[in-house]
């Protein structure tokens, strides 16, 4: 069963086509790294999937709720991480996680038991009653999915989730997000390509605004005859035609 | 905001400052224009001023933050957004009008059912300046908010309110511009509450219904605009 069905998705702003008929499929439990130089398109069509952006054309599906005309049952069953940290930073830690379950509906006492489910997934404990702004990078972005994780949503967003992280930090964060695998149906957008590669289920690369290729790692550099999945990559941004 | 104990402290401590020194001042030089009773609703309205500085800092920090971006995502409403930044700022609002009414009846200001009525009148007043921080909080970045609402407004409320000086004395187009404007009304409105004088209040009242209406509407459609184009 297909979580995510999109259907020519097109976002143009002007003389600029950010978005150009994209048709994508994303399968319950999958994780589908999004990945593409910047200008890619990657933001943009997180962007119209959460509803953030309405489609200049084309339909996407989330749960079979339309982005265009079910909105709010597209925000409620979904959540996204966005590119720089997103959190409430003169709030704690547990009063941004209890803020985003009380956003989603929750009672006080229901938000209280999802921010200790959340700190316990997330290792949060020692810094529950700390600021957020005194937190590192690597633990904002924790708190960040942490945050997108506490209304349970059937599909999560993630954008660039490791931007300018360490790679200590990242490879801890890589941990959290492994564990979503087969639970929730996760799009991830990323520049860095062994992330993908690591996480992801499959890989679909995006450059101006197309969707130019979609398989796993190994499929990818089947079908580009390359040796790695970096010359894979770029054989595939830098051409122009579509692999199938 | 609360958690910003810097923008508080300084919110509430810099009218009360202002009352004790020109408190002083009357004491040792009396001015009718400082008479404890006009002065502790005129140096409430100025204080209110700064609930729009700090609304705007607010607003325009969560939107430069992608913070507002992920609210953005989530089943929220545009009015759920514009209440949840206007109800917290109120009690605050209160509790300012509220230390300027306490330390100005150290120095003689008279409690009675009035003070009541007068802090009503603070209280559609700082609706008017929390509403007008979310407009700008919602256009301007929060260097530029620094010179519109924590300069430009707390100086325009300061002269063209008739707290520090009588605005006829100036006379005009100055005096004429302070009419059109709703902060001398606010202070007079406020005044005469105080003052147990109900008829005085008006016309007052109706420029500042009025203005906090334009004001609030705005700011619902400004919001909301920014709402749907900064999701870009």
């Amino acid at each position: 069963m297909n979580d995510i069905e999109v259907h020519s998705l097109t976002k143009r702003y002007k003389d600029t086509l950010a978005v150009d008929s994209l048709d994508l499929d994303v399968a319950h439990g999958e994780l589908l790294a999004l990945l593409g130089v910047n200008g890619a398109g990657k933001t943009t069509t997180i962007k119209m999937l959460s509803c953030l952006l309405t489609p200049t054309s084309g339909e996407a599906f989330l749960c079979k709720k339309s982005i265009i005309h079910d909105k709010n049952d597209v925000k409620q069953l979904t959540n996204i991480s966005p590119q720089e940290t997103a959190v409430a930073r003169n709030l704690t830690v547990r009063e941004n996680l209890e803020l985003m379950a009380r956003v989603y509906g929750a009672d006080k006492s229901e938000s209280r038991r999802k921010a200790d489910d959340m700190t316990a997934q997330f290792s949060l404990g020692e810094v529950l009653d700390k600021k957020s702004k005194t937190l590192s990078g690597g633990m904002q972005r924790r708190l960040s999915i942490a945050m997108a994780l506490i209304s349970d949503p059937k599909v999560l967003f993630l954008d660039e989730p490791t931007l300018g992280l360490d790679v200590l930090a990242r490879r801890e964060l890589w941990k959290h997000v492994e564990q979503l695998k087969g639970n929730v149906t996760v799009i991830l957008t990323t520049h860095y390509l062994e992330e993908a590669q690591a996480l992801s289920d499959r890989i679909a690369v995006m450059t101006k605004g197309k969707l130019r290729a979609v398989g796993t790692a190994q499929e990818l550099i089947d079908m580009t005859g390359e040796k790695n999945f970096e010359d894979a990559f770029v054989n595939i941004a830098s051409g122009e035609g579509a692999y199938e | 905001m609360i958690r910003d104990k810097l923008n508080l402290a300084f919110g509430i401590g810099f009218p009360v400052i202002l009352l004790v020194l020109l408190s002083t001042i009357q004491a040792n030089i009396p001015v009718s224009m400082f008479e404890i009773q006009r002065l502790v609703p005129g140096i409430a309205v100025f204080g209110l001023s700064f609930v729009s500085l700090f609304a705007a800092v607010l607003i325009s920090k969560d939107r430069q933050s992608s913070f507002l971006m992920r609210l953005y995502s989530s089943p929220l409403l545009p009015s759920d957004f514009l209440i949840g930044y206007t109800l917290p700022l109120l009690p605050m609002s209160l509790a300012q009008s509220l230390v300027c009414v306490l330390v100005g009846f150290a120095f003689g200001f008279e409690l009675n059912a009035y003070t009541f009525l007068m802090l009503a009148v603070l209280l559609l007043c700082s609706v008017f300046y929390i509403s007008l921080g979310l407009l700008f909080g919602s256009v301007l970045n929060d260097k530029q908010i620094g010179g519109v609402c924590g300069a430009l407004l707390t100086n325009l409320t300061a002269w063209l309110s008739g707290v520090w000086f009588d605005v006829a004395l100036v006379g005009g187009v100055f005096e004429k511009i302070a009419n059109a404007l709703p902060f001398i009304h606010m202070a007079q409105a406020a005044a005469a509450a105080a003052a147990g004088d109900t008829a005085g209040m008006f016309p007052h009242l109706w420029y500042v219904v009025a203005y906090t209406a334009v004001i609030c509407i705005g700011s619902v459609i400004i919001f909301r605009s920014k709402m749907n184009a900064e999701a870009v």
